[in-house]
């Protein structure tokens, strides 16, 4: 693994924010499906379904890469905008809360910020990636390690 | 005396995450003093686990009992977790981890306190 991948600097980090996510997501759907299924199943079919794309997300950021971790990263951008959208217009679509719940206002609107950091991230290593076929260097041990 | 404590954690890891934050903005990697931080975080949170398993089984009150637990072992496997993942990164981003996860006790340990008193959802 290069010392640009999307696992490494500023990178570390972002997974680890992902990694919250990932279990924050998936431990509440599955406590919601376990113990009050029936209540509102859309919202926590959902919740499932975000946790595993975030845990995907998460791996695909710390082992580099990138076409997976697009990919889920872009599905998180539509379900936050989507849902987002849709609990504002409909309150009685989603009976419970889930993380994408208008805009992720319940997680100080971190699950909407998070996925243009993301997608800013890959496009930003990527570029790293391209610069070091030239002149092999360690972009994240000094300098300008953003 | 259960807010004192919980907050009292919450406040702990607050400390912690901003004296990461300190590496992070010097650009110091991880330090003796912030594993030592770290480290009293840990058995801060591992009391709270305990404390609150006692207080969980001597309590007449109607408390999610799976879900109180759960946060709690949560809380308890964050510390050494971040702490070998932020190691493990040379860069400044090491301790930028550190941050991140400690604000997540520091939540977390607040979402405990609404759960121990059932205020929440």
């Amino acid at each position: 693994m290069s010392d640009a991948g999307t696992g490494h600097g500023f990178g570390r980090m972002l997974v680890t924010v992902y990694a919250v996510f990932a279990i924050a997501a998936s431990a509440r759907s599955l406590y919601q499906l376990a113990t009050k299924a029936d209540e509102a199943p859309v919202a926590y079919a959902l919740s499932a379904l975000a946790g595993v794309v975030y845990v995907v997300a998460t791996v695909a950021l710390a082992t580099d890469r990138r076409r997976l971790a697009t990919v889920t990263i872009g599905f998180e951008l539509v379900g936050v905008l989507l849902v987002g959208a849709l609990t504002l217009v409909d309150e009685g679509l989603f009976p419970d809360e889930t993380v994408w719940s208008e805009f992720g206002a319940g997680y100080v609107f971190i699950p909407l910020v998070l996925p243009f950091v993301g997608l800013w991230w890959i496009r930003r290593t990527q570029e790293a990636d391209r610069g070091q076929l030239k002149a092999p260097r360690t972009h994240t041990t000094r300098g300008r390690n953003h | 005396m259960t807010d004192a404590v919980a907050n009292l954690v919450a406040l702990l890891a607050v400390g912690v995450a901003a004296f990461a934050g300190w590496h992070t903005v010097r650009r110091q990697p991880f330090s003796n003093p912030l594993f030592y931080a770290a480290a009293v975080l840990e058995i801060a949170l591992l009391a709270l686990l305990v404390g609150g398993c006692i207080a969980l089984a001597g309590t007449s009150r109607d408390v999610d009992g799976v879900l109180f637990v759960s946060y709690l072992v949560t809380l308890v496997v964050i510390p050494p977790a971040v702490v070998l993942w932020g190691i493990a990164e040379k860069s400044r981003w090491g301790t930028g981890v550190v941050v991140v996860a400690m604000l997540t006790v520091a939540v977390l340990c607040v979402r405990v306190l609404q759960i121990w008193k059932g205020t929440n959802v």
